[in-house]
């Protein structure tokens, strides 16, 4: 005869040190990727869209290779190739192979995502402002860092926000390579307690409530620029 | 000063200028007239190198534009020019506009360069209106603020496309009070305007352009008072009607 499922969250107070470490792997995982994707995702963009035909070509390749692989096997492959990588520059001595090929993963893998989205903001900015910009002897590069760039980003922070969400979502992905992030953390405690479904429901609550929050601060950014 | 010869151009296999010759003198006034498509706003862009032309040499006070050894944002640095939708950075002050290129191409101190912008918006009429941001700006206002950064460089002749084609009819004669002003005290001027009563009141000679050629290229007295082509006096007759 099958009873109803009791929940014991008794298990998660004394686990809290421990799933605040994960959180803050998840964070460094996040940010590590959203500002080397933001930095290389506005290079391979500028890239993408100049007058250079094999610049364009190779940074359209990049763009298109990582967006039709499923992050799960980039994050695999990472975790294969930069521990070769690393123990050829730097010997034996890394710390974390697991975190450090995360952080290469990730941040590879969104600078696609995110050049495609910088690029729709670059074009976005009428063309007249680059010749304005030209026209008064300002280079290529002074009228992207000064002119075009600055009102792109400001067109953009949005999607550039609801990207970051979808990220900070995804780096629970590192659970295929034993990382210990958070979702990892949780995962590893329940299964040891033997309180797997507290835990998960825990972990998503926590999930939940950042991307919420996040949300609605990208809702509200919308509708003051729509003004 | 700035001198146009033999200019071609194509998109594609479209020739949008073909054989383009003319002149302007240190100190005049041009005023560059004709049909939308004729390839006037085209002509300019080349005059600055905003736009490539595949044949024929333009020089600029000696250096030539097309050659592909010209440092063309030095180039483009000395000559000022002013766009139909006026294309102020929208993300900075009126005042920050007028001081970006004095402060990144000429290399002026800040204080300096802060000095020279707001006396030129004090001669536009709008020093008041320094620390907005160009949205809060009527058109006409935006177009002279345009006016004044363009002439923050120091710039050795003005470039004028279409100029007041974007404006409310009411803010028209605020941009051109300021164009005329600036022809009387000298400026080398190179306008492609519809203002015909802005082209007799200062221009030295006019240039009708008709489908990528200079169909005319005359004194203003000779331009209105008996055009000598048939095209010319067609766009005469239509425009001066009423």
């Amino acid at each position: 005869m099958s009873e109803l499922y009791e929940f014991d969250w008794s298990s998660i107070p004394g686990a809290l040190p421990l799933l605040g470490k994960g959180l803050l792997i998840t964070f460094e995982v996040t940010l590590t990727a959203i500002v080397v994707g933001i930095v290389w995702g506005t290079l391979l963009a500028i890239a993408r869209i100049s007058a250079s035909k094999p610049l364009g070509f190779a940074a359209a390749t990049y763009v298109n290779l990582f967006r039709s692989v499923p992050l799960v096997m980039v994050i695999l492959w990472f975790y294969l190739i930069v521990p070769q990588v690393l123990k050829s520059i730097f010997g034996e001595g890394i710390a974390d192979i697991r975190l450090a090929s995360a952080l290469c993963a990730f941040a590879l893998f969104e600078a696609a995502y995110y050049s495609e989205i910088i690029r729709a903001g670059i074009q976005s900015v009428p063309r007249g402002q680059v010749s304005a910009a030209y026209a008064l002897g300002l280079t290529h590069a002074q009228t992207m860092r000064l002119v075009i760039l600055p009102q792109a980003f400001r067109n953009m922070l949005p999607l550039l926000l609801t990207q970051a969400i979808i990220l900070f979502q995804d780096t629970s992905l590192v659970y295929v390579i034993g990382l210990s992030d958070f979702f990892g953390t949780a995962y590893k405690v329940g299964d040891r307690d033997g309180r797997l479904v507290e835990l998960l429901l825990f972990a998503g609550l926590i999930y939940f409530i950042f991307c919420f929050s996040a949300s609605q601060i990208v809702r509200r950014l919308q509708r003051r620029y729509a003004q | 000063m700035i001198s146009i010869r033999q200019v071609s151009k194509w998109y594609g296999s479209f020739q949008v200028l073909t054989e383009c010759t003319t002149e302007i003198q240190k100190g005049e006034v041009i005023v560059v007239c004709g049909p939308s498509g004729s390839g006037k706003s085209t002509l300019i862009k080349c005059v600055n190198g905003l736009e490539p032309f595949q044949a024929g040499e333009i020089m600029l006070d000696g250096t030539s534009v097309g050659d592909a050894k010209t440092n063309l944002s030095k180039l483009r640095a000395r000559v000022g020019m002013v766009f139909q939708h006026f294309e102020l950075f929208p993300h900075m002050r009126i005042i920050d506009n007028l001081t970006l290129a004095q402060i990144r191409v000429l290399g002026r101190a800040s204080e300096e360069a802060r000095d020279k912008g707001l006396k030129l918006l004090e001669r536009v009429g709008l020093k008041a209106h320094a620390e907005k941001f160009p949205g809060e700006l009527s058109g006409g206002q935006q177009q002279r603020v345009a006016i004044a950064r363009a002439l923050c460089m120091d710039p050795i002749a003005m470039l004028f496309d279409e100029p007041t084609s974007a404006l409310d009819p009411e803010m028209i004669n605020e941009v051109l009070d300021v164009m005329v002003e600036l022809a009387s005290e000298g400026m080398t001027m190179m306008c492609v305007t519809h203002e015909m009563g802005f082209a007799r009141k200062v221009a030295h000679r006019v240039i009708f352009m008709d489908q990528g050629r200079i169909v005319e290229d005359a004194a203003k007295d000779d331009f209105f008072g008996k055009p000598r082509s048939e095209r010319a006096q067609l766009f005469l007759s239509k425009i001066l009607q009423h």
